[in-house]
């Protein structure tokens, strides 16, 4: 199981409830294999974390995870063995940015 | 009794203000996807309880919300808005190319026969449909293609279609506005489009009467008489009554003509409202007075209302798509503002009462009389 920890304004918008998203992930856990099981399971999150088209990811997201910044990582880099082993969980955050 | 239902995009959510025909005493509903900026809601004319939010945030992009019980509950549906093929460049602040890249709707207007087709007026500057209810979207690119498209160029909230118009006779003509590109007509359904800005003069571009390069901050239409338009520019209220055929000033007497919104009252297509604001560069009343000005003439002649507005230290502004009439039988005049408040006279602007005065910053205003 790959935990996910979401944004209030995400969570509220998918309808996720307190506490972290569990997701089972097919294959090795990469930052897009994570985000698409994230989109399979929760749709209405398409296009609000990475680009609907490009799947690149949005200007003011970034992504963390065992205290590292993953979000120039390649979406296809694997991730830490903590987060594939469900030690450890990926952030999904938004920029601090006002507002 | 008639009822109204207000509702209210902010910077921040959005609310439904709810009140019976006296409109003396409101329900507050909301904030509705607090925290989000809401730039529009909109319900159909067909379905009054169907509505439609463009809900969206700088950090996670566009959503769109569809209300099937007035506004009680809500479902997020589709938000893929694609432009059709390479969509190319328009012209930067500078003048120099800058690609299309979408950003945000900023208007939605619901058909006037079905209740599953709306239209969507976007930033960077593009017309999209849906027709099953806003689960997708598609791009009704004859606008964008028009041909003067790499000419448009953003104002100082982007490059924006922000209204959308359909005449009630006639529903394949269509008239939208951008900033900063002017206002532009369909006859066919929205498949092409007519640039219709004869007539405007604006001098923020090198040619001041160009085909294209104004700023329209707003356009308005009594339904009785859809080839007569209201238009509030960057600077100059105008008047067309050959469907945009050519455009004539009637800032007349007003203050200052520099101002966003415009409206025309629900059973006098010649009575009009503007909110004037002192300049582009100071978005607020002149000297710090609040006062709508209305017109019963179609324009040039105009009297300021101010019974029940503050006139003293108020430097608010009031944003192109905040203002809105009901048709109750004494016409109401609803506006918000960038403080927060929503105001509306039951008078058509005799009188002056705030509905609620410490919302955030309000985006949007519009009106359903039920």
């Amino acid at each position: 199981m790959i935990r996910v920890v979401l944004p209030a304004h995400l969570r509220t918008l998918a309808g996720i409830g307190s506490g972290d998203v569990l997701l089972e992930v097919q294959g090795e856990a990469t930052l897009r294999s994570v985000l698409d099981a994230l989109e399979a399971r929760y749709p209405t999150l398409r296009g609000t974390i990475r680009d609907h088209v490009t799947l690149k990811r949005r200007a003011f997201i970034r992504f963390f995870a065992c205290e590292e910044d993953l979000s120039h990582d390649s979406p296809d880099a694997p991730l830490p063995p903590a987060v594939s082993r469900g030690a450890e969980p990926v952030y999904v955050v938004g920029a601090i940015a006002g507002g | 009794m008639a009822n109204v239902r207000v509702l209210v995009g902010t910077r921040k959510g959005a609310f439904i203000l709810t009140s019976d025909g006296k409109r003396e005493k409101w329900e507050v509903s909301g904030p509705h996807f607090a925290g989000w900026e809401i730039y529009h809601l909109k319900g159909s004319p067909v379905d009054p309880d169907r509505l439609y939010a463009s809900q969206s945030s700088g950090w996670f992009g566009q959503v769109i919300q569809r209300s099937n019980d007035g506004g009680k509950t809500w479902e997020a549906v589709g938000n893929k808005f694609v432009y059709d093929g390479v969509p190319g460049t328009h012209q930067w602040y500078d003048g120099t190319p800058h690609p299309w890249e979408f950003k945000r709707v900023w208007h939605l207007e619901p058909s006037l026969s079905d209740p599953d087709t709306v239209y969507a007026g976007v930033e960077d500057a593009a017309i999209f449909r849906t027709t099953d209810g806003g689960q997708s979207w598609h791009e009704l690119s004859g606008l964008r293609e028009h041909g003067s498209g790499s000419k448009w160029t953003p104002g100082a909230g982007g490059l924006c279609l922000h209204t959308i118009l359909i005449d009630p006779k006639n529903h394949a003509r269509m008239f939208i506005a951008i900033s900063a590109a002017g206002a532009f007509r369909s006859d066919d359904g929205a498949k092409t489009w007519t640039a219709i800005n004869r007539g405007l003069r604006s001098q923020h571009i090198p040619d001041p009467d160009a085909e294209v390069g104004h700023c329209v901050h707003r356009l308005a239409m009594h339904p009785s008489r859809p080839d007569v338009l209201f238009m509030q520019k960057h600077w100059d209220v105008m008047r067309t009554t050959n469907a945009g055929g050519s455009w004539t000033e009637v800032s007349g007497n007003l203050p200052t003509d520099f101002g966003f919104v415009i409206d025309v009252h629900a059973h006098e297509p010649d009575t009009i409202y503007v909110v004037p604001i002192k300049s582009d560069s100071e978005h607020y009343p002149p000297d710090g007075k609040l006062r709508v000005y209305r017109s019963r003439t179609g324009g040039n002649e105009w009297e300021p209302l101010t019974n029940g507005l503050p006139q003293h230290d108020c430097y608010v502004n009031v944003l192109r798509d905040a203002m809105g009439v009901d048709s109750l039988d004494t016409c109401g005049i609803y506006f918000g503002t960038t403080g927060g408040q929503v105001y509306v006279s039951p008078d058509a602007g005799n009188t002056w009462k705030p509905i609620v005065r410490d919302l955030p910053a309000v985006v949007s205003v519009e009106v359903q009389t039920l």
